[in-house]
C-alpha cells in the first residue's frame, strides 16, 4: 500500500470510509512527517493533538455507523490567516504574536465539520502581503524543490500561501487552505507543482479570516490534484450570513460533476498575456497546454483583454488602500503587541506599536494605501483604479461571448531563490501580473502543474472561468492535469 | 481624468517630508533615515501606478460589487455580546472590565 | 423671522448657524452587530467581537436602522436615495477599535428635506420658518473613555461602540439661538413621533455639532467653526451666543476666524479650540469593501411609508379643523409625543364612556388635560402619585361631571384624591359626599320653597333687580346642602321667575 503521506484527500477519505485504515493512523503519519520537516519552516504552530482528536472522532463515527463528512479523516494544514478558536493566530506578524482568537473562521469551521483535522497553522507572507513568503515575521518558508544543478540554493515556495504550498508539495499534509488576494493561492501552487483553486469572490466566507484587502480576499483549497481541490472546495464554500459579501448561491457538487472531457468547450487565449520578454519556456508550455486542452475536445480561440496591462497598477492602489484601513485595528489596545515607550501618550503608543509589530512590506503597503487615500489624491488614485477595475471586469465579460474559460500562465517565472528579489519590491510585485486580473474581476481561477523547466522546477498554467462557474475551471484543470501527467516530486532533502 | 494631483500622466513623487507625514497619518513611527530609505521605494511604486492615468475612464462607474450582489439586511435582534471575558482575553492591559490605554487628555 | 443681531464696534452682525444633529437610532441591537444597545450596562458587556474589531470580524447591517432612517427622512419630506453606500472614515482613537468609523459620505441614504419650525411653539401666532435639511446619513457611534478611574490610564468601554446613529445635517438656515433651539426641539419632536430616536439628550441619544459663522447682514458667509458634541438645547443656544460674540470680537480686533473644531466648556460658558491635530481633516474616506451598496426596493419604501404615524403639523391642523380645538390648545397638545398620546387616549376613553363623538367632547377634554388636571397635579406636588393618573380615572371624572353628578369643583377634589390614593372616582364621590343632585323635582321643590319664603325679593327681581338671581341660587343651593347641580337650579329659576 502507498504510504499515508503520499495519499491525497480522496484516497484518505475513501480509505477511511471503506475501513482500509483508521483515520488515526493517517493523522499519526502526517504528524510524524510534520515534526521532521522543521527545515522547511512551513508550520508556525503544530497541533498534533487536534489532528488526532479529529481522526478519533471520525473513527468512532464510522464504528458507530454514523454519517461521515466529505473530508472525514483527512488531516490538513491551515494557513495562519484563518482564525482558529484557542490556537494562536498571527498572520505571520509580530503584531499578533500571542493572539488566541476566541472564535473560529467560517471556512475552517466548515472543514472541521466535514471531518478534517488540523495538523497546524501554516506560515505565510505577513498579512498575506508578498509573493515569496519572505515577509513572514517568523522566517522564510523554504520550498521543498531545488534546482537540478546539484546546488542547495534555497528557493521560494511562492506567496503568500507559501507555507501551504510547501507543506502540500513536501507531503506534510494532503491539502491545505490558502487565500488569494492577487494570486496568493495560484502563484505558490505553480511554484511548488501543486494545484490551487481561487473560487469566485464571495464563494468562501471571509468571516474570521484576517483581512488584507476585503474586496479581493478569497479562500480556496491547495492540494496535489484537481479532484482533491474540488472535494475540499465543496467543504469550504457556502453562503455565510456573517459575511455581507458572501454569495447566497447553491454550492454544486463539483467533485461529482468533474469531467476531463472538454467537447464543445471554447478555451480563450488572451493575447495581451503574451508580454514582451516573456520566459520562452513558459510561453512554450502555455502553447503546449492549449494543445492538451484541444486534445481533450476543446476549441481554442483568441480573445482580447485590452486592459490587462493596467490590472497590476490598479491592484497596487486598491489592495494597499483597503489594507491601510483594514490594518488600522492593530493598535496595541485589544490584542497582540503593545509597545509603550516611557512617557508615551496614546497616539505615540499606536505609532510605536505599529512600528515594532509590522514588517517592512506591510508598512510599505500601509504607507502606499494611506497616501493614495489621503486628501487631494483619492479621486486620482483610488477612484481611477476602481474605474479601471470596472473596465478589467468588462474585458472578461466581453471575452465570455467567445470563450468559456481562459488559459494563461500562472506566473511569469518559475520559483526564484530566496533573497533574490528582496531588494526590489516592484519586481516582486510584477510576479503577480498574470494572476491579478482574475482577482480584480472576482473570477474563479486555478493553477495546475503542467511541466518542469530546464532547471527541474515546476511551472503552472492558469485557468480562469466565468463568475460562479468553478465547474468549468475544474473540468479544464482536470483535462490539463490528465494530459500533463505531472508526477514530479521534490527530492526529500529536509529530513 | 481630471488633471491635478496623482495619476494624471504627470510624474508624481513624494519627498522625505511627505513620507514622514504619511507615516504619522498611518501611525507608524519612523526615523528620518527610514523615511529617506522609503522615499525611493514609494516613488518607484507610485511611478508604476502612474500609468493608470493613461486610461480613459470617462463615463465609467467605479466598481462597487465585485460580483453582482446586493446588501442583505439583518433582523434587529440581540444575538451577540455578553462575552466580556472573551473580548478582554487578549488585551495587553485590562482592568476592572475595561481596556487600559495611556491616559488621554481631551 | 429673527432680527437677532450682535452689536459690534463696527455695527451689527448676523449669525449663521448650521447644525449636525447626531441622533441615536432606536434599535434593539447595534448597526452592524448583534450586541445590545441598552443604556448603562456593565462596561464591555454589550460588545461583540465585531464591535471590538477582532481580526476577521465583519459588519452585517441592521434592517431596523435602515428603516428608521428612511422613515425619518420621509417625515421631513426628504428625498430617499434608493442607492446608498457606506464609507470608512479613517482615524485613530481609543474609542474607535476598527481605526475607522463606518459612515456615509459619498452616497447618504437620505437627501434634501425640510423642517418647519415655530419660534414659540406655544404661540400659534408666532412666525414659522422652514429650515432646510441637507442630508441624513447612518453611522456608527464610538465607544467611551473614562479618564478619572486610574492615575495613569484611561479606561475604554466599548458598549456604545457600533450603536447606530443618524446624522441629520441642516443647511446653514438658522439666524439666532432661538431658531437653533426651535429647530432642535422640532427635530426632537419629529424623531419621537416617528419613533426613530428617543430624543433623550441627557443620555446622549441626541447631540449636536454646532456650526457658527458671522457676517454683516447681506454679506457672503463668513468662515465657520464647528463646536462638537453639544448635548442640550440650552447649551446649543449658549454655544451660538458665545461663539458668535467671540468671532465678532476677533474680527473687529483685526483677527480672522479659523475653520476649526471647538469644544464647549459648559462650566465656563465658553468654547475653546480642540488641540489641533494635523490629520484631523484627512479621514481618507473610501467605500467600505466589507459592505455592498444598499439598494432599497419599492416594497421596502412602501412599508416605511405605511408605518409612518400622523406627524405633528398634520395632527395640529386636524385638531383645529376636525376637533374644533383652539389653535393654542392644538399647538400645545401636539408639541410632543406624550401630550398627544395621553390626550388621544383620554379623548377616546371618555367618548366611549359618554357615548359621544370625540369632536363633541374635545374642547372640554382638552380643557381638562391642559388646564384643570395640570393645576391639580401642580398643587399636589410631591403628594401626587402619577401612577394613579390614568385615562380611565380622568374619563370617569369627566363622565360624572358631564352627567351632572358632580360639579367642577368636586371633579378637582375627586381627582386630587385619585392622585393621592388611587381610589376609584365613583367610589370617592359616593364615600366623600362629593356629589350633586340633578333630580329636577327635588330641586324644584326647594326652589318653590325659597320663592314662597321670599315674596318681597321675587317682587323686587321682577321689578328689575337682576342681581337678586344670585340670592335665589344661593338659597336653593343652601337648602340642597350644596349638592345640587347649579345648572339645573339656574334653568329652573329662570323658568319660574319668567
Amino acid at each position: 500500500m502507498t504510504e499515508f503521506t503520499d495519499m491525497g484527500v480522496a484516497a484518505i477519505r475513501d480509505g477511511v470510509r471503506d475501513g482500509d485504515f483508521k483515520a488515526v493512523e493517517v493523522a499519526e503519519a502526517f504528524n510524524a512527517r510534520v515534526e521532521k520537516a522543521g527545515a522547511l519552516n512551513a508550520f508556525l504552530v503544530t497541533t498534533p493533538e487536534r489532528a488526532i482528536n479529529a481522526a478519533e472522532t471520525v473513527d468512532k463515527a464510522r464504528a458507530d455507523g454514523g454519517q461521515l463528512g466529505s473530508m472525514a479523516g483527512v488531516p490538513i494544514g491551515m494557513k495562519d490567516l484563518f482564525c482558529t478558536d484557542g490556537v494562536e493566530t498571527t498572520a505571520a506578524s509580530d503584531i499578533l504574536k500571542g493572539f488566541h482568537p476566541p472564535y473560529e473562521s467560517t471556512v475552517s469551521g466548515k472543514l472541521w465539520e466535514a471531518g478534517a483535522g488540523m495538523l497546524g497553522k501554516l506560515n505565510l507572507d505577513q498579512f498575506a502581503m508578498g509573493s515569496s513568503n519572505e515577509t513572514s515575521a517568523f522566517g522564510n518558508v523554504v520550498s521543498p524543490w531545488r534546482r537540478n544543478d546539484g546546488g542547495d540554493a534555497k528557493l521560494s515556495p511562492g506567496g503568500s500561501s507559501g507555507g501551504s504550498s510547501a507543506a502540500v508539495a513536501a507531503r506534510l499534509c494532503p491539502a491545505a487552505t490558502g487565500t488569494d488576494t492577487g494570486g496568493s493561492i495560484r502563484q505558490p501552487a505553480a511554484f511548488t507543482g501543486i494545484t490551487g483553486v481561487k473560487p469566485t469572490y464571495g464563494r468562501c466566507s471571509r468571516y474570521g479570516v484576517v483581512a488584507f484587502a476585503s474586496s479581493l480576499d478569497q479562500a480556496g483549497p491547495m492540494a496535489r490534484d484537481v479532484r482533491d481541490c474540488a472535494i475540499m472546495l465543496g467543504a469550504m464554500a457556502g453562503f455565510d450570513p456573517r459575511d455581507s459579501t458572501s454569495l447566497n448561491a447553491p454550492v454544486p457538487d463539483w467533485d461529482a460533476a468533474l469531467s476531463g472531457d472538454l467537447k464543445g468547450l471554447r478555451v480563450g487565449i488572451p493575447r495581451e498575456y503574451r508580454v514582451d520578454g516573456m520566459d520562452g519556456e513558459i510561453d512554450g508550455l502555455w502553447q503546449e497546454g492549449a494543445q492538451r486542452l484541444k486534445d481533450a475536445g476543446a476549441t481554442i480561440v483568441d480573445v482580447s483583454l485590452p486592459h490587462t496591462k493596467y490590472a497590476l497598477p490598479a491592484y497596487y492602489i486598491v489592495a494597499p488602500a483597503e489594507a491601510s484601513s483594514n490594518l488600522a485595528r492593530y493598535d496595541g489596545v485589544r490584542y497582540g503587541l503593545r509597545d509603550l515607550p516611557e512617557g508615551a501618550d496614546l497616539q505615540e503608543m499606536y505609532a510605536a506599536t505599529r512600528a515594532a509589530g509590522f514588517g517592512a512590506e506591510v508598512k510599505r503597503r500601509i504607507m502606499i494605501g494611506t497616501y493614495v487615500l489621503s486628501a487631494g489624491f483619492y479621486d486620482a488614485y483610488y477612484t481611477q483604479a476602481s474605474k479601471v477595475r470596472t473596465l478589467i471586469s468588462r474585458d472578461f465579460q466581453t471575452a465570455w461571448a467567445d470563450c468559456d474559460v481562459i488559459l494563461a500562465p500562472t506566473a511569469p517565472s518559475a520559483a526564484f531563490g530566496l533573497g533574490e528579489m528582496v531588494g526590489d519590491p516592484l519586481t516582486m510585485y510584477l510576479n503577480d501580473v498574470f494572476s491579478v486580473p482574475a482577482s480584480l474581476a472576482g473570477l474563479p481561477a486555478s493553477s495546475v502543474p503542467a511541466g518542469l523547466n530546464k532547471q527541474g522546477l515546476p511551472l503552472g498554467l492558469q485557468l480562469i472561468g466565468k463568475p460562479l462557474d468553478e465547474q468549468t475551471v475544474l473540468n479544464a484543470s482536470l483535462a490539463l492535469e490528465q494530459r500533463s501527467a505531472f508526477d514530479a516530486k521534490p527530492q526529500e532533502w529536509w529530513t | 481624468m481630471a488633471g491635478g494631483a496623482g495619476v494624471s500622466g504627470r510624474a508624481m513623487s513624494v519627498d522625505t517630508q511627505t513620507v514622514l507625514k504619511i507615516a504619522r497619518l498611518a501611525r507608524i513611527a519612523i526615523s528620518e533615515d527610514e523615511a529617506r530609505a522609503l522615499e525611493p521605494e514609494l516613488n518607484n511604486i507610485l511611478g508604476f501606478v502612474e500609468q493608470l492615468g493613461e486610461v480613459d475612464t470617462s463615463g465609467v462607474e467605479p466598481m462597487t460589487a465585485v460580483i453582482p450582489n446586493t446588501l442583505r439586511l439583518r433582523e434587529d435582534a440581540v444575538t451577540d455580546g455578553n462575552k466580556r471575558a472573551e473580548v478582554l482575553a487578549n488585551a495587553p492591559v485590562s482592568e476592572e472590565g475595561f481596556f487600559g490605554v495611556p491616559k488621554v487628555i481631551e | 423671522m429673527s432680527d437677532y443681531r450682535i452689536q459690534g464696534e463696527t455695527g451689527e452682525w448676523e449669525v449663521v448657524i448650521g447644525l449636525e444633529v447626531h441622533a441615536q437610532i432606536s434599535s434593539i441591537s447595534k448597526l452592524f452587530s448583534g450586541a445590545a444597545t441598552d443604556f448603562g450596562s456593565e462596561p464591555n458587556s454589550q460588545v461583540s467581537l465585531v464591535d471590538a474589531a477582532m481580526p476577521g470580524m465583519l459588519p452585517v447591517l441592521n434592517e431596523e436602522c435602515v428603516k428608521q432612517a428612511v422613515r425619518t427622512g420621509m417625515a421631513m419630506g426628504a428625498q430617499i436615495n434608493r442607492y446608498s453606500r457606506f464609507d470608512r472614515k479613517n482615524y485613530f482613537y481609543a474609542d474607535l477599535p476598527q481605526g475607522y468609523q463606518i459612515s456615509q459620505l459619498y452616497h447618504p441614504i437620505v437627501g434634501e428635506g425640510e423642517v418647519v419650525v415655530t419660534l414659540d411653539e406655544k404661540d400659534p401666532d408666532s412666525e414659522q420658518k422652514t429650515i432646510g435639511v441637507e442630508r441624513i446619513h447612518i453611522e456608527q457611534d464610538a465607544g467611551k473613555l473614562l479618564h478619572d478611574q486610574h492615575p495613569t490610564m484611561s479606561y475604554v468601554d466599548l458598549n456604545r461602540c457600533g450603536v447606530a446613529l443618524m446624522e441629520i445635517v441642516s443647511k446653514p438656515d438658522m439666524r439666532s439661538p432661538q431658531e437653533a433651539g426651535a429647530y432642535v426641539r422640532k427635530l426632537r419632536s419629529l424623531l419621537r413621533y416617528v419613533g426613530s430616536c428617543d430624543g433623550n439628550m441627557e443620555q446622549g441619544s441626541m447631540r449636536a455639532d454646532v456650526n457658527v459663522s458671522v457676517r454683516k447682514p447681506g454679506d457672503e458667509f463668513g468662515t465657520r467653526t464647528e463646536t462638537k458634541n453639544v448635548n442640550s438645547i440650552r447649551f446649543i443656544q449658549q454655544v451660538v451666543e458665545v461663539e458668535a460674540r467671540r468671532q465678532v470680537d476677533l474680527i473687529e480686533d483685526g483677527g480672522t476666524v479659523v475653520q476649526e473644531t471647538r469644544l464647549f466648556d459648559a462650566a465656563r460658558g465658553e468654547t475653546r479650540s480642540m488641540r489641533s491635530k494635523e490629520d484631523a481633516h484627512d479621514y481618507r474616506y473610501f467605500p467600505d469593501p466589507d459592505l455592498l451598496p444598499l439598494e432599497l426596493t419599492e416594497e421596502f419604501l412602501s412599508e416605511c411609508k405605511a408605518s409612518l404615524p400622523e406627524l405633528p403639523d398634520a395632527k395640529r391642523a386636524r385638531y383645529e379643523s376636525e376637533l374644533g380645538l383652539s389653535a393654542y390648545n392644538a399647538a400645545v397638545l401636539t408639541a410632543d409625543v406624550e401630550s398627544y398620546r395621553s390626550f388621544e387616549e383620554l379623548l377616546s376613553v371618555t367618548a366611549d364612556k359618554l357615548g359621544k363623538s370625540e369632536k363633541d367632547i374635545a374642547t372640554s377634554t382638552a380643557n381638562w388635560a391642559l388646564s384643570i388636571a395640570p393645576g391639580v397635579r401642580n398643587s399636589l406636588g410631591e403628594d401626587a402619585d402619577l401612577s394613579h393618573d390614568t385615562a380611565e380615572a380622568s374619563a370617569a371624572i369627566l363622565q360624572m361631571q358631564a352627567a351632572g353628578d358632580i360639579s367642577g369643583g368636586q371633579a378637582k377634589e375627586i381627582y386630587e384624591i385619585v392622585l393621592k390614593t388611587g381610589r376609584e372616582p365613583a367610589e370617592i364621590a359616593a364615600t366623600e359626599g362629593l356629589q350633586q343632585t340633578s333630580d329636577t323635582s327635588a330641586i324644584e321643590a326647594e326652589i318653590d320653597k325659597v320663592l314662597a319664603d321670599n315674596p318681597d325679593k321675587v317682587e323686587q327681581y321682577k321689578g328689575g333687580k337682576d342681581r337678586l338671581f344670585g340670592f335665589f341660587v344661593g338659597q336653593t343651593m343652601k337648602a340642597m346642602k350644596g349638592q345640587a347641580n347649579p345648572q339645573i337650579i339656574n334653568d329652573l329659576l329662570k323658568q319660574k321667575l319668567g
